[in-house]
């Protein structure tokens, strides 16, 4: 079976993101950008779900600017076979990329595409579940476990307060929780032969969509600042501030 | 303008969440509510009673049990032209249906709002809180899930709203739900709490969540954890409080052995009060920190356990 994995380029998880003074969005130039977390996460799943004789074929999907290669190029070191990029300028929200990635899913015919639960950089959490209306398929959100047994998938669910398993008909999606795995770093012959895997270029208008934003970011304030308190120099006068001073307890 | 909010409940009622959509809501025009699941006339009774809410459509049928995507978002497009904003709070179930039904309808979903400006003109939070973004949307109807901590709920009682069955619609039948595994707690649940207590990397193992435990029922507080200690198997995920975990805002927000991450900050710095119990005098948590006490948790623990009850 085929799996498809869609990995999103985002500046890396642990830089300190700055609002531009001016407004208009977050400082992005010269800023380190890696592979979404959660994204390794998806391809992890995928590379061993090949491991087991599950998957026979994994395709990494990534849109965007032409450097998105670059992330395409991690997901086949960890051990995808091949890539699609899709270029291009216009700034891709998360309903363009699921009509994008619908026509790729159509024309590739997997039988799994397993994305991240959400992009660290805009915090949707959407594309997983409106390419799954677009299919039509049955979703698997926030997963922290898989189990694929015919044409059937398992899968076992974050929510709130616990856990829910649920199971689906293939062809299925599935976005994935932190538990589900821990990725792996790609080893330096993996990252080697990873340059000669092939990456397909693709445009929008390729494939037939407008991608064309619906939201329009009007501005980015930084959030409001919280001032450092004081410090307290026993247990005793702190629980005396919180009753007599802040009054919460 | 008529706003159609889908609400959670259980054995208590309506949840909180879905409260704080309620209110969210009532600021963009008239609100009606769905509520979905098997044997639900009492919990659409307390729907109806929330105050600001005009009508409440009752879907009654095990189809939707446990508020699965596939189904719910077949009903909630069936309802939607009757709307010109579809919303739920930002939860599990808001997250994993609203954008399905977003797509349905050729709509870019608006996640997690933490402010209403107008009509079309919603502030979100993007990169973990670390910037608010005012964005307008240009989409007929607008598909939105709610941060609850930003909005102040509306009240469990006080309406008298009008209740009608929700119309019958074909149903996908490609998903099936198995079992839930509910942590089983006496303390309120992480996101409705009025006191949270979380622990971090510093509690060294699962076994010293002990040592909070009496501090939270002393306080009614919930226990939650930064990514660290969730990484790291002290706690289950569900305890996680950050980017990628809950989003909490209670009134009190007590941080034992948690450096300050800015994915754990983006989950809590919402808080009316924070304090911070760290034996690093430079953890970051501490900027943030209304109060804090720089002590070995192994020795603040024990003696503000004994604080507090000798009160």
């Amino acid at each position: 079976m085929k799996i498809l994995v869609p990995v999103k380029r985002v500046v890396d998880y642990n830089v300190k993101v700055r609002v531009k003074s001016d407004g208009s969005g977050i400082e992005t130039a010269g800023v380190k950008m890696s592979m979404n977390p959660f994204d390794e996460i998806a391809v992890e799943e995928a590379v061993r779900l090949k491991e087991k004789g599950v998957a026979t074929e994994i395709v990494a999907v990534s849109m965007g600017v032409t450097q998105c290669s670059e992330t395409i190029r991690t997901a086949l070191a960890m051990g995808a076979d091949r890539g699609i990029l899709v270029e291009s300028d216009v700034e891709l929200q998360p309903l363009a990329v699921a009509k994008l990635l619908k026509v790729i899913a159509d024309k590739e015919q997997p039988k799994l595409i397993i994305l991240g639960k959400q992009a660290i950089d805009d915090d949707m959490s959407a594309t997983g579940q409106m390419l799954a209306a677009f299919l039509g398929w049955p979703q698997g959100t926030f997963a922290s476990k898989v189990l694929i047994e015919g044409d059937k998938i398992t899968v076992t669910r974050e929510v709130d307060g616990g856990l829910e398993t649920v199971e689906l008909s293939l062809p299925a999606i599935v976005t994935t929780d932190l538990r589900l795995n821990e990725p792996r770093y790609a080893s330096l012959p993996n990252i080697m032969k990873a340059r000669k895997k092939p990456i397909e270029n693709l445009k929008p208008a390729d494939l037939g969509v407008d991608p064309a934003p619906r939201l329009t970011v009007l501005k980015v304030n930084e959030p409001p600042k919280r001032q450092a308190g004081k410090k307290v120099a026993s247990v005793a006068e702190l629980v005396d501030k919180l009753r007599n001073e802040a009054k919460v307890i | 303008m008529t706003s159609l909010v889908l609400l959670e409940h259980d054995a208590n009622g309506i949840k909180q969440p879905s409260r704080s959509a309620v209110a969210a809501a009532t600021k963009l025009g008239e609100v009606h509510v769905l509520i979905a699941g098997s044997n639900i006339a009492e919990a659409a009774a307390k729907a109806a009673k929330l105050p600001g809410v005009a009508k409440v459509i009752v879907a009654d049928a095990p189809e939707y049990d446990h508020v699965m995507a596939e189904p719910i978002s077949a009903l909630i497009v069936a309802l939607a032209p009757n709307y010109t904003h579809l919303l739920a709070a930002t939860t599990a179930v808001g997250k994993n249906v609203m954008p399905r039904v977003a797509a349905f309808l050729d709509a870019q979903p608006i996640s997690d709002i933490a402010e209403v400006v107008d009509a079309d003109t919603f502030v979100r939070p993007i990169y973990a809180g670390n910037g608010m973004a005012t964005v307008k949307s240009s989409d007929k109807v607008k598909v939105i899930t709610v941060r609850a901590a930003s909005f102040d709920p509306v009240p469990a009682e006080g309406g008298s709203a009008a209740t009608e069955p929700a119309p019958a619609v074909d149903l996908p039948k490609n998903s099936k739900f198995i079992s839930a595994e509910l942590s089983k707690s006496e303390r309120p649940e992480l996101t409705a709490a009025r006191v949270v207590i979380s622990g971090g990397r510093g509690m060294q193992n699962g076994d010293n969540f002990k040592l909070i435990e009496p501090i939270a029922d002393k306080l009614g507080a919930a226990v939650g954890a930064s990514r660290a200690a969730v990484d790291a198997g002290f706690v289950p995920n569900d305890y996680q409080v950050g980017q990628t975990g809950k989003i909490v805002a209670p009134e009190l927000y007590v941080a034992v052995g948690i450096s300050g991450a800015i994915q754990h900050l983006a989950g809590m710095k919402d808080s009316k009060v924070i304090v911070a119990i760290n034996k690093d005098e430079e953890a970051p948590i501490f900027q943030v920190a209304d109060y804090g006490l720089v002590q070995d948790l192994f020795t603040a623990l024990p003696e503000l356990d004994k604080e507090l009850g000798s009160s």
